[in-house]
């Protein structure tokens, strides 16, 4: 590497990275803490087999898993003025990737909460503890020591799916690496770096989702 | 008299498993229900602590009538805190060290104070001689061991009653004579106990009263000692002789 594009990566750099620390993990964090709301949500009901709502999710899974992300975008911010529904491009982004992501982690949280085995709940009912009670204190926490995993893949894809409201108009990470490609023309450098730096990002990621597991999975060693 | 049933009938689909099936059970009284795989004993201790909702039937507990059929959630969960069940497949909350799965009925489901909610638990795990492995989780136990946290689980709670589905069925021998003695202990000690099982040795032994199920209905019922030296029916007579004579053998020791 010649030192004028060793200049250029550093100067770049910082250009870079913040709108990726102001942006990205900004709307990652949001879209994933609603996404997960929104999956506990409907995966509970569906757990339950709470009439209607259980067709409701459903209905809404099979949407949002069977449309593209970047579809699913434009519609959103570019389609919804149309029916005088105006949204700011970064509301807008949390928004569809709220109910995108939520889609999938509700799927997965439902497969981690009917991996409980039923006698847990009969247990609980025997113990004197009502329905409620024994998802808070018994079935969520095993249900979230399953979901952990792919729950943190899901995270881990989101943000680098995030790239992709570069598409409407937010400057993130990837849009902003494009605005300074626009003027120095260094596309190899330049995607090169942004790149790199996604992967710091989720390399960051699997050190807590490592972490995390340990801490829930304390019940799970075997032979102490 | 604890509790009785009376005509407590259920139907999975077209199969009928309970005809009409009624039992009593005094206090201090050790019941054992006996018969083969599928005469529907189970369904029948789980239908008096509604783990199945029963299609007909009246309980009977403490002098309170229910209709099993339609007991509202009110009354079911107040009676499941008179009670206690120990399952075949001992189901400790997995995510919970063995002291915290005694304590946690007492602690969520009955607001006791925490301190005074695990010197209980204590106790319970030192009676069935747990007490050095309160901090362990279920994955770190042996079936035995399990079973009888399982046990502390259910006396903790301090029930007028506990039910017992096939305890020992999961177990192989070594280990069923653990929990067996544990159950012994209790009985000794006046806990009313309902006991489904194929132990014939400790319903022999132990149990003050046997019920002897087939085909969804009570064939006979009465004091084990008769039940078993005078069967009255020519189908308890056979189901207690299939044991072969030798195991038959080693039950009677203990």
């Amino acid at each position: 590497m010649n030192s004028e594009l060793l200049e250029l990566f550093l100067d770049s750099f910082p250009s870079i990275l913040i709108p990726g620390l102001t942006c990205t993990i900004p709307l990652t964090a949001a879209a994933f803490f609603f996404a997960m709301i929104i999956a506990a949500a409907a995966a509970m009901s569906q757990y339950a087999h709470v009439p209607v709502i259980t067709q409701l999710c459903r209905f809404y899974i099979w949407v949002f898993r069977g449309t593209p992300l970047l579809v699913q975008l434009f519609v959103v911010f570019y389609g919804l003025p149309k029916v005088g529904l105006r949204l700011e491009a970064f509301p807008a982004a949390v928004i569809t990737f709220s109910l995108n992501e939520g889609a999938y982690c509700a799927e997965t949280v439902r497969a981690a909460l009917e991996a409980v085995p039923a006698g847990q709940l009969e247990a609980g009912y025997c113990s004197g503890m009502s329905y409620l009670q024994t998802m808070r204190r018994i079935i969520l926490p095993q249900a979230m020591r399953t979901a952990f995993p792919p729950l943190s893949n899901s995270l881990i894809a989101m943000v680098k799916d995030t790239s992709l409201v570069a598409n409407i108009t937010v400057v993130e990470m990837f849009r902003a690496t494009q605005q300074i490609n626009a003027r120095v023309y260094e596309p190899l450098l330049l995607y090169m770096e942004v790149g790199l730096i996604y992967l710091l990002f989720s390399t960051v990621l699997t050190w807590l989702q490592r972490w995390g597991e340990k801490k829930l999975g304390a019940y799970e060693n075997r032979g102490v | 008299m604890l509790l009785c049933v009376k005509d407590v009938r259920k139907s999975f689909g077209a199969l009928e498993v309970l005809k009409g099936v009624d039992l009593s059970v005094d206090r201090g009284d050790v019941v054992a229900i006996l018969g083969p795989s599928g005469s529907g004993k189970t369904t029948l201790l789980r239908c008096m602590n509604f783990l199945e909702r029963a299609d007909g039937g009246v309980l009977t507990f403490d002098g309170e009538q229910f209709p099993l059929g339609r007991v509202p959630k009110r009354d079911i969960a107040r009676l499941r805190k008179k009670t206690a069940f120990v399952f075949q497949s001992y189901n400790l909350f997995l995510n919970k060290t063995a002291l915290q799965n005694v304590t946690e009925g007492l602690i969520t489901a009955r607001k006791i104070p925490k301190a005074e909610a695990e010197a209980a638990g204590r106790q319970a795990l030192e009676k069935v001689g747990m007490a050095d492995r309160m901090d362990h989780y279920p994955s770190q136990l042996s079936g035995g061991q399990q079973q009888r946290v399982a046990i502390a689980r259910a006396i903790a709670v301090k029930p007028e009653i506990i039910y017992f589905d096939e305890p020992t069925s999961a177990l192989d021998p070594e280990l069923t004579g653990e929990v067996l003695t544990v159950m012994r202990r209790l009985a000794e000690e006046g806990m009313t106990m309902l006991v489904v099982t194929h132990e014939l040795g400790f319903a022999r032994t132990v149990s003050s009263r046997t019920v002897f199920m087939e085909h969804g209905v009570v064939v006979e019922a009465g004091p084990s000692r008769e039940i078993f030296d005078h069967p009255r029916e020519e189908r308890t007579r056979t189901f207690l002789r299939l044991d072969n004579p030798e195991k038959h053998q080693q039950e009677k020791e203990f």
